[in-house]
């Protein structure tokens, strides 16, 4: 059972205790500019909750048929508390172990839970976007609505951007970090420990 | 023959002279803006003005707000006067704003301006304003926009004086324009004015938290005019200074008969005196019924409370709280500098204007230079007082305000220009036309003990040709001045609403970034709020029916209204739900005999309406909210008197139709 160096285990530690920062700051963002909006709209999504102008954002969704948005439309927000809690638990104990495979493991499983977050995203957005009410005041044949996965897109009057907040950029850099690591204990230190 | 060709030569020299008489007729005054004028006030879409104009619209009751240099208008606020537009006045919870002691007032003749200051520098928090007919004060809100509060003034014979304020807003005046018999017996014959009549000035304490005012005191003074006024600051804080004129003490044609004395007075008050008389129980408690109007922003209604009592200090009993200054010819403004040291008047029929000093008037109380008395207070001897007089200023100088650099700027009404000259020298610098015949005039913080300078802005009575002719009422007008070199130059004309009298500009960076920009909903106590669309309804009362009603981009809801009858009083109690900036709605029915309502986001307000006619009358939404903006409207439907039409109301039920 290969071990791990004992910089790993540190920065491994750090890393899942960063990841608490989850629960106090924003993890994505969608930024809406229009004319009338000059200064813009946002929507910041957290561990378990939105915020923002989202009362506006659904005042205005109304219009093409949007559904409107509520804390009660993503389960997710139930059980992303634990998941989180779940990885930095996982951190913790890789530290702790000091096994290859557990490094592993983590690795893989900050990875998929990334994709996994950006599935789950893109799926909202497909169902946001695309089940509209067909008794809207404004029915635009062939439209739909679908926000940006990550970048810009064009939406009739609006300009919609949505990308990483603090929490998002803080994750994506542990998951660096991790993999980075993963990567010099297979490649680098496991070579030389032979 | 020769008579002929005389005759001849004779005409044709007199054609001659008349020719060349014409060549030097004087210039118009269409040509005398130079160089960049047009640089200097040109504001690009979407920048922002460098000042807030808060100018009093006078016999429209109003404030309006414009942008300097651009002369933009932005906002008419309504203080004393209803405004159908918003529903101010008319809505059932503005109503009170208006009320007095003789009931439901809907107009007033608002003449000045006043910026609450802190240490004695604007601070962007109140304009007050006054009420000059039926006696009132205003204060605005800077954060909203709004009248917040109106106090009306008992024993007072129309506001002019006021509503001038100390350096840190602990106090604002209202002085009596006209002297009137007070106290008990006021069935008295005009004649007796000597005799009855008393002047009166009220101290209003200003909470410095709140805003809120209240009569502290009032000081009865002899009876005769008073106009204008000016706190003292630095050395001079603690003091007031009034002008008077009919110190005649005339009752029938003032014209002649108010301005045969060579000087009338400056009345200077020691109101730190004052409080310690009030302190020691000195003061009189009187009857006196007057309104006190508060908005509530977050009831998003007015209530009027009756008082009945104010405190009353006599002057001519407590002689050490008042000294008269004489001042010549029926004196106007009476303007302090940035210093606290140099009270100018400005007498609007004298040849010069007197420049006070307060060290001297100071010293001349300790060493009782005085040349007589008035009803028993000391006047003082006229040169003990004096620093020195501004000589040929021009004519009919009415009112002075101040840069930062020791200058003053003092329109002249009969010579409509403005003069600056040099307070401490006294030497006259520059002088500039109005046109035509300026009233008061304002430079940026030129009332308060810092001026930001830069402009004067000339406020005119008279504009005649200047403006494209619109029948036989023309607009009023202001001029704008850049002040910032030697001389002064003219930049702009702009028109005005109402007739302007005394304005205050103020940097916009002390206003912009307070404005609210919404009412939050969970914040709004309406007792009739619909704070979302399950909670709006309709309920019967007796002869009144209630409406709860909420508006949201693009719908009323409930927008079918069944079961109101004839002679019913209907209150359409209209809650905005919008939380977004600049998205306001309105509200209007036909036939309703008042106005239509606009409601800020977050707010309620209600309209009354009585139907008159059996059918089914359209509402709608006044203010172009959205895209479907004409799609928000409803029916109220209208059944006889003695129908038994169920109360039914619904948005969006479609279920009926068949």
């Amino acid at each position: 059972m290969k071990k791990l160096k004992t910089s790993t285990r540190i920065i491994i530690a750090i890393a899942s205790l960063a990841m608490i920062s989850a629960y106090y700051v924003p993890l994505w963002q969608i930024l809406m500019w229009a004319p009338q909006y000059p200064e813009g709209l946002e929507m910041k999504i957290w561990i378990d909750d939105l915020s923002g102008d989202v009362r506006i954002i659904s005042a205005l969704n109304h219009y093409i048929g949007m559904k409107h948005i509520e804390v009660s439309m993503f389960p997710e927000f139930k059980y992303m508390i634990y998941i989180v809690g779940a990885l930095i638990g996982f951190g913790l104990l890789t530290s702790l172990v000091n096994r290859r495979f557990m490094l592993v493991a983590f690795g893989s499983l900050i990875a998929a839970s990334g994709i996994a977050a950006l599935v789950d995203f893109y799926l909202w957005g497909y169902d946001y976007g695309h089940n509209l009410d067909p008794t809207a005041p404004i029915v635009v044949p062939g439209m739909a609505y679908q926000p940006p996965l990550i970048g810009t897109k064009q939406l009739l009057n609006f300009t919609a951007f949505s990308g990483p907040d603090i929490g998002g950029w803080i994750f994506l850099v542990i998951g660096i970090v991790v993999i980075g690591l993963l990567a010099l204990e297979i490649f680098k230190y496991g070579k030389s420990a032979k | 023959m020769n008579t002929k060709i005389n005759r001849i030569v004779l005409s044709l020299g007199v054609l001659v002279v008349l020719l060349i008489g014409y060549g030097c007729k004087p210039k118009g005054p269409a040509t005398v803006t130079t160089g960049d004028a047009a640089s200097k006030v040109y504001v690009a879409p979407g920048q922002y003005d460098e000042f807030y104009n808060i100018v009093s619209g006078g016999f429209n009751g109003q404030m309006a707000i414009y942008g300097i240099p651009s002369g933009r208008l932005f906002k008419i606020l309504p203080v004393f006067s209803v405004f159908p537009e918003s529903g101010y006045g008319y809505s059932e919870e503005t109503k009170p704003m208006l009320n007095t002691s003789h009931g439901f007032v809907p107009w007033d003749d608002l003449h000045h301006i006043a910026l609450s200051t802190t240490k004695g520098e604007h601070d962007g928090r109140w304009a007050f304003g006054n009420g000059n007919n039926t006696p009132r004060v205003a204060r605005v809100d800077l954060t909203t926009f709004r009248t917040a509060e109106i106090l009306e003034i008992p024993n007072s014979g129309g506001n002019h004086s006021s509503p001038f304020i100390t350096e840190n807003t602990e106090y604002l005046v209202a002085g009596t324009r006209f002297s009137v018999p007070m106290g008990e017996n006021r069935d008295v014959p005009i004649s007796s004015y000597k005799e009855n009549f008393k002047g009166s000035i009220s101290f209003i304490k200003v909470n410095p938290e709140t805003g809120r005012m209240n009569i502290e005191f009032q000081l009865r003074t002899p009876g005769f005019n008073y106009d204008l006024s000016r706190a003292g600051k630095g050395p001079s804080h603690g003091w007031f200074f009034f002008s008077c004129y009919n110190t005649e003490q005339a009752y029938t044609l003032l014209e002649q008969n108010a301005s045969r004395n060579d000087k009338d007075f400056i009345m200077a008050v020691n109101w730190k005196k004052a409080e310690e008389y009030l302190a020691q129980g000195k003061g009189k408690k009187e009857k006196a019924k007057y309104a006190h109007n508060v908005y509530d922003e977050k009831t998003h209604m007015a209530t009027s409370t009756m008082l009945d009592e104010v405190t009353v200090l006599d002057v001519m009993e407590f002689p050490d709280i008042v000294y008269f200054i004489p001042c010549p010819k029926s004196p106007h403004g009476c303007d302090v500098d940035p210093s606290g040291e140099y009270i100018v008047g400005s007498g609007k029929l004298a040849a010069l204007m007197p420049v006070f000093s307060f060290s001297k008037f100071q010293t001349a109380i300790q060493q009782k230079d005085y040349e007589g008395d008035f009803s028993g207070i000391p006047v003082i001897r006229y040169e003990a007082a004096l620093h020195g007089e501004v000589k040929k200023p021009g004519l009919g100088p009415l009112h002075t305000e101040f840069d930062a650099n020791g200058n003053a700027y003092t329109s002249f009404f009969v010579s409509s220009e403005i003069v600056k000259w040099n307070v401490k020298t006294l030497e006259i610098l520059d002088r500039v036309p109005t046109y035509y015949s300026i009233g008061h005039l304002s430079v940026p913080g030129g009332p308060t003990a810092k001026p930001h300078g830069k402009y004067v802005i000339a406020y005119n009575k008279i504009t005649k040709d200047r403006y494209l002719p619109t029948g036989p009422e023309l607009t009023q007008s202001a001029q704008l001045y850049s002040i910032e070199g030697d001389k002064m130059q003219l930049l702009l004309d702009f028109p005005t609403t109402g007739e302007p009298h005394y304005a205050e500009a103020i940097p916009a960076s002390l206003i912009r970034d307070k404005s609210v920009k919404i009412y939050p909903i969970e914040h709004n106590e309406h007792p009739y709020a619909a704070k979302g669309e399950k909670m709006a309804r309709v309920e019967r009362k007796g002869k009144e029916v209630h409406v709860y009603m909420t508006a949201i981009r693009s719908h009323l809801t409930p927008d079918n209204i069944e079961g109101i009858r004839v002679g019913d009083e209907v209150y359409f109690h209209v809650t905005n739900l919008e939380q977004d900036w600049d998205v306001p709605h309105g509200f209007a029915i036909k036939g309703a005999t008042n106005a239509e309502i606009l409601i800020m986001p977050g707010e309620t307000q209600t309209l009354k309406w009585e139907p008159k006619e059996v059918g089914v009358i359209p509402f709608y939404c006044t203010d172009f909210c959205s895209a479907l903006h004409q799609e928000m409207s409803g029916y109220a439907r209208v059944s006889p008197a003695n129908s038994n039409t169920p109360i039914k109301f619904s948005t969006g039920d479609t279920g009926g139709q068949k």
